[in-house]
């Protein structure tokens, strides 16, 4: 018999579900047990983060949410490793990469709260990055033409995005590798698989028994990670990060986790999964195991905990507040940046909407 | 001066902006070593290599995506669709991003890219082939849709729409591309986008029309002359955004209006300049507007394409019918 091709594809993990290490190779970053208590305390942030915004939904204070609950080590992961040249396409629930890229939850409330300011990020370098993508997969193409013009222009940066499960069964995701692979391009996409695309499971997704081998049939580097272990998803990304950079080419990197909330706040799990998978998740969330491996390391306990926890709250109230009292924008927002210019044409519009507003209509 | 087609005028408008600016990148199947299968491209990887001029994989979604992408991060993407008929793949990468970034994100990421495309039926192509479908653009908010009429406007138009800060939508009538030759400078003189040409002097009727019916609206133009009637020919050239004050003050001096366009009727564009000229117009009129287009079918394969084009003949009889009235 003749192998026209072979492939494998790795999975990585170095902490199980109870934080014991599982491999003894530390990655470099991990070794320095100071930057790991910041990303442990930028995941917990999100987590506060996450629950504000759910309470705020609750109050009538935001429109429909994506909640992040049980993605923490993913997002940080994927946020932590970029340089901040680097580009970042997301989907629209990656608040931990993006908080860490710059991003104010002041932001991420406006644009859920109905007001487009919330995708003008003021702070960089998430000035650079792409806005949330609700149109499924196709930011991984936007992704792809940064790193098409990275390469033109040789720059040494990297484009990153994030899809989902789901959106891995999308022509814009394999049209986005495809080209990576075609022109080498410095392409990182990471599949965040949680298992759910709204009610639809992993499994009716495709047959291919991972999603990162996908990343195969594109010619890319391509490697399954524990999406509950930041250290797996953080060595992952700086690998492939390195590879890009360095011209060695894209990476497909699948991130298996749990969507442990709802899909949005619009929408009941319950009818369509069982209590005890998501019990099961639970026992396999992110937080804990990173905890358990810091506390026994010695760097991190209830009392450090709480305080951390105290401030998340202090600066999310001080979020909170900052969104409540953003006025909402002039109705001639609507037509002042749909061109460089407002057309004469629609200047007409503008104009009449405007004479509406001052009958008091 | 050499005297040069319409699709000489877009290799010419390319190069000369690619030469200009290094920002501009051509992207599309088949536009690199082959030159686009209409050679609009012809020459220009030679000059500007492989990868300003960029052989895609062949997908129209990958080619609009990748577009959007690259100029968010400040290029200036020009996407080949090969034939309009192709450029369904694309529709969601516009519309959903290309022609809405700058407005969801209050001006922080703009997309500067045109889309170009061979638009039309007449070349005898096979199905697929032939589609005029710009109206399903005109409707999106953010786009800019502009369509040349000949070799000149072709290089003008294309100069602007390349400069342009917003995503262009620009649609080569590809019937046109080789029919005639004129003298267009290579000087790097863009026409201004968002304004009507008026092409011909009138005082009976308008004609308003884009594309390559320009050239039907002109002969037949020629045509009601020896009948002794004086028809004004307009030329959109820029659909979206609208430039009507020229089509009114047209309208308001002839007091007729005919619209001349390939695509099917209904809800065409011509039914956004007929209801525009009811609204503005109405009391100018001294007969009803009347509309020469494609039918509500799908264009024919090649044997019965030239009877569903508006024909000079049945542009001349609905003049005529406008001048019956009063």
């Amino acid at each position: 018999m003749t192998i026209a091709a072979k492939f494998e594809i790795e999975y990585l993990q170095y902490l199980d579900a109870e934080g014991k290490q599982v491999r003894d190779d530390l990655p470099e970053f991990a070794k320095d047990l100071g930057h790991m208590v910041e990303l442990y305390k930028l995941m917990l942030s999100t987590r506060v983060f996450d629950a504000k915004s759910i309470a705020l939904q609750r109050t009538g204070k935001l429109g429909t949410y994506a909640s992040c609950l049980g993605h923490e080590a993913a997002h940080v992961g994927i946020g932590s490793a970029m340089r901040p040249e680097d580009v970042y396409a997301p989907s629209y629930r990656e608040y931990g990469a993006q908080l860490y890229r710059g991003v104010q939850p002041r932001e991420v409330y406006m644009y859920w709260g109905g007001d487009e300011r919330g995708n003008d990020y003021q702070k960089e370098p998430a000035r650079h990055d792409f806005a949330w993508s609700v149109p499924i997969a196709t930011q991984c193409l936007h992704a792809a033409g940064a790193a098409l013009a990275f390469k033109i222009r040789k720059e040494p940066r990297v484009a990153v995005c994030t899809i989902g499960d789901g959106g891995s069964s999308k022509g814009d995701f394999y049209g986005a590798i495809n080209i990576a692979g075609a022109q080498n391009l410095p392409l990182v996409a990471v599949i965040v698989n949680n298992q759910w695309a709204i009610s639809v499971p992993r499994k009716i997704q495709t047959g291919a028994p991972t999603l990162a081998q996908k990343g195969i049939a594109a010619g890319l580097f391509s490697i399954q990670v524990d999406g509950n272990d930041i250290i797996a998803v953080r060595k992952a990304m700086e690998d492939a990060l390195e590879r890009a950079r360095s011209g060695n080419g894209g990476s497909v990197i699948e991130a298996v986790t749990y969507r442990l909330g709802d899909h949005t706040t619009a929408d009941d799990a319950r009818r369509y999964r069982g209590e005890q998978e998501v019990k099961d998740g639970w026992e396999r969330e992110p937080m804990k195991r990173l905890r358990n491996w810091l506390v026994g390391k010695g760097v991190w306990d209830d009392e450090k905990e709480e305080a951390w926890k105290a401030e998340c709250d202090e600066w999310m109230d001080n979020e909170v507040n900052a969104y409540l009292e953003t006025k909402t924008q002039p109705v001639t927002a609507m037509f002042d940046y749909i061109f460089a210019e407002v057309p004469a044409d629609l200047a007409k519009q503008r104009d009449y909407v405007l004479s509406l507003e001052t009958k008091g209509h | 001066m050499a005297q040069i087609t319409l699709i000489e005028a877009v290799t010419q408008a390319l190069a000369y902006e690619m030469a200009r600016d290094e920002s501009v990148v051509v992207l599309g199947e088949d536009v690199g070593v082959n030159g686009g299968v209409f050679r609009a491209t012809q020459g220009l990887q030679e000059k500007f290599g492989e990868l300003r001029v960029l052989d895609t994989p062949l997908d129209e979604t990958t080619i609009a995506g990748v577009t959007v992408g690259m100029a968010a991060m400040g290029m200036k993407p020009i996407a080949e669709a090969q034939f309009e008929g192709f450029i369904y793949p694309m529709m969601e990468q516009i519309a959903c991003h290309a022609a809405r970034m700058r407005n969801r994100t209050r001006g922080r990421i703009t997309v500067p890219a045109v889309f170009r495309a061979p638009w039309g039926g007449g070349i005898r192509a096979p199905e697929h082939h032939s589609e005029a479908n710009e109206h399903l653009f005109t409707n999106i908010p953010g786009l800019r849709v502009v369509m040349p009429s000949s070799p000149a406007r072709a290089y003008g138009l294309l100069l602007a729409a390349i400069r342009d800060p917003d995503p262009v939508m620009f649609f080569e009538p590809k019937r046109i591309y080789r029919q005639y030759k004129e003298e267009v400078p290579d000087d790097g003189e863009a026409l201004p986008l968002d304004v009507c040409f008026v092409l011909r002097d009138g005082t009976d009727v308008t004609l308003v029309t884009w594309g390559a019916q320009v050239k039907e609206a002109l002969e037949a133009a020629d045509e009601l002359a020896q009948q002794g009637i004086s028809a004004e020919v307009i030329d959109v050239a820029t659909l979206t955004p609208l430039d009507f004050d020229t089509i009114a003050e047209s309208v308001q001096k002839t007091g007729r209006c005919v619209i001349v366009h390939e695509a099917p009727k209904t809800a065409g564009f011509g039914a956004e300049i007929a209801a525009r000229v009811a609204e503005e117009c109405l009391y100018d009129l001294l007969a009803p507007v009347e509309r020469v287009t494609g039918f509500d079918t799908h264009i024919p394969l090649f044997r019965l394409e030239m009877k569903y084009l508006p024909s000079v003949e049945r542009v001349v009889d609905a003049a005529k019918r406008t001048l019956a009235v009063s």
